[in-house]
């Protein structure tokens, strides 16, 4: 099987998140990045697993800078095969989807695998972009994959359930939490990927569509109001009268 | 005019669909243009579409096996688009609507905005939306054209506000979408109130010591009529499912009330629970992080604070 796992890179889950005085960007200092959590811990891990159980290759694509090169080795450690940067730092999903289409088209991969959204921005917007630009069907939000000759089977998390569809290849998902179980590397890989391909692509030149112009931070709660723990009377009255939510 | 989706549940007509209205009309008076309800298959009241704000609203007939694919659901959708000389679609933040949002925008070579919590204004040719992000550690300002747009509404973030305008319904029927994919089965919790879409939740934290203590969590939900949640430690140790995690690797909630027991409060998890109206923390540790995002705070032990709220939160709906 071919596969290819799209990669993205956000700041790790415990980054202080702070804006410039002019609210015009994220203060970047002080931040660590990561592989984005869905993408890494499922969309990755279950294709190392069909790999395993099917034989192939896994790739994986990033759109970004050569400072995110240390991360794309952290996912060839895990078990990647080859790894691909398109050297762009994108502004918009649109642009982001547009670069991982153009890299797609012609390698005939059967399924792309990304995330379910990152969890900086949460949009949850490239992997269906993706698909549409390729003409191929998707499934969003996946915790359940299977692969039987040239269909699998996914179950797609909705509110309160899940509805499970059988679909033909080649196909984009995108990984929701149960699909997979994290990895680690190991010694043994991560030494592997310090010989495996990483490829550097140029971008094609298109422009974002849609912009940030503007940055700030959520209004603060005010502080916390104790309530005596045998007085829970007192608690009841509060959500009701004041907080008017019951 | 503004195009939004109408999404049901048992022929009801979801709450989250008239915040998408009434976002809708904002846009249109902005705009100077119209609203248009999509109503997609089968609902009980179609003409409360009206009393939030649509001018026109459409019911489509299409049959369901066209609906399950996001590729036909994108093509039913472009349909109606040039069928209704629509120019900006209001998905829900839901399942269903990510699900086609990324995919509708490319296929009408719109601009998108996704988890939109509120309508700025118009400048210029631009729409600005504001959105949180960095896990609701941040809110950005987004620009988008408003000639052609796709925008996905967070659900709770704006209040439904009534127009009252006359009912005028429109029937289409849509054929001609061939979907690829078939559906196997579709699983959905009987009876019991889907967490992303509760009004109140209650949630439980490792502080509850075993999954044999969780009928505290669920006698509160109860009476609350409540959705149940907990914290990644209590999913990653298997006492509750994944699909109960709340936070930033697991489910973001908006709900009017979240009442967090047992739950320190890491990052992680406020993240997911943030947006929430009014937070309710009982922890026994009173330097337990959680207490600072809170609004209402009770520092005690649960196994007795819990049974007890349980029985006050009783009498007060006997009162009621």
């Amino acid at each position: 099987m071919k596969l290819l796992v799209c990669i993205s890179v956000t700041p790790e889950t415990t980054a202080p998140i702070r804006f410039t005085e002019d609210g015009q960007s994220l203060i970047t200092e002080g931040i660590n990045y990561i592989i984005n959590p869905y993408d890494e811990w499922y969309a990755l891990v279950r294709a190392i697993e069909l790999k395993e159980q099917h034989g192939g290759q896994v790739d994986i694509v990033h759109v970004g800078p050569a400072s995110h090169d240390v991360l794309l080795r952290k996912a060839l450690a895990i078990g990647a095969d080859a790894a691909y940067r398109i050297d762009l730092q994108p502004k918009d999903a649109w642009q982001a989807a547009y670069q991982i289409a153009h890299f797609a088209q012609d390698r005939a991969y059967d399924i792309i695998f990304a995330g379910k959204e990152t969890i900086d921005y949460q949009g949850a917007l490239v992997p269906g972009m993706v698909a549409e630009m390729l003409h191929l069907p998707f499934a969003s939000f996946i915790n359940y994959l299977e692969v039987e000759g040239q269909q699998v089977t996914v179950r797609c998390e909705i509110e309160g359930g899940y509805e499970e569809y059988r679909m033909p290849m080649p196909l984009v998902v995108s990984a929701a939490k149960g699909l997979a179980e994290q990895r680690i590397p190991n010694m043994r890989g991560i030494m592997m990927a310090k010989r495996k391909p990483l490829e550097v692509i140029p971008p094609q030149e298109v422009p974002a569509k849609s912009e940030c112009i503007g940055f700030e931070k959520p209004p603060q709660r005010s502080s916390v109001k104790l309530i005596d723990p045998d007085n829970v009377e007192e608690l009841v009255r509060l959500l009701h009268e004041e907080a008017r939510v019951i | 005019m503004i195009l939004v989706y109408i999404e049901q549940a048992d022929k009801k007509i979801k709450k989250h669909s008239l915040e998408a209205l009434t976002l809708a009309a904002q846009l249109a008076e902005a705009l100077q243009s119209k609203v248009a309800a999509i109503v997609i298959g089968e609902v009980d009241n179609p003409e409360i579409t009206a009393q939030y704000g649509a001018d026109t609203t459409y019911l489509v007939s299409t049959t369901e096996s066209d609906l399950l694919d996001t590729a036909a659901r994108t093509k039913v959708w472009k349909k109606l688009v040039e069928h209704t000389g629509g120019s900006i679609v209001i998905l829900p933040h839901s399942a269903g609507g990510k699900a086609i949002a990324g995919r509708l925008s490319v296929a009408l070579q719109a601009d998108v905005l996704s988890a939109v919590s509120q309508f700025v204004g118009l400048d210029g040719e631009k729409l600005l939306f504001k959105r949180p992000v960095f896990a609701g550690k941040g809110i950005a300002t987004c620009a988008i054209q408003a000639s052609r747009a796709v925008v996905t509404l967070l659900r709770n973030a704006i209040s439904p506000q009534k127009r009252e305008k006359p009912y005028r319904a429109q029937t289409i029927a849509i054929s001609d979408v061939q979907p690829t994919v078939q559906l196997l089965q579709r699983q959905k919790t009987q009876g019991k109130v889907p967490l992303p879409e509760a009004e109140i939740v209650v949630s439980g934290g490792r502080g509850l010591k075993g999954p044999e203590n969780w009928h505290l969590i669920e006698e509160l939900a109860d009476v609350l009529g409540a959705a149940t949640a907990c914290s990644r430690p209590v999913a990653d140790a298997g006492w509750r499912p994944h699909s109960e995690h709340v936070g930033q690797t697991g489910i973001t909630i908006s709900p009017n009330l979240y009442i967090a027991i047992g739950i320190s409060g890491a990052i992680q998890h406020l993240a997911g629970v943030n947006n929430s109206k009014t937070i309710v923390v009982i922890n026994k540790d009173p330097e337990a992080p959680f207490f600072k995002a809170a609004d209402y705070g009770i520092v005690g032990d649960l196994f007795e604070v819990v049974p007890k709220l349980i029985e006050a939160l009783k009498r007060y709906k006997e009162k009621q």
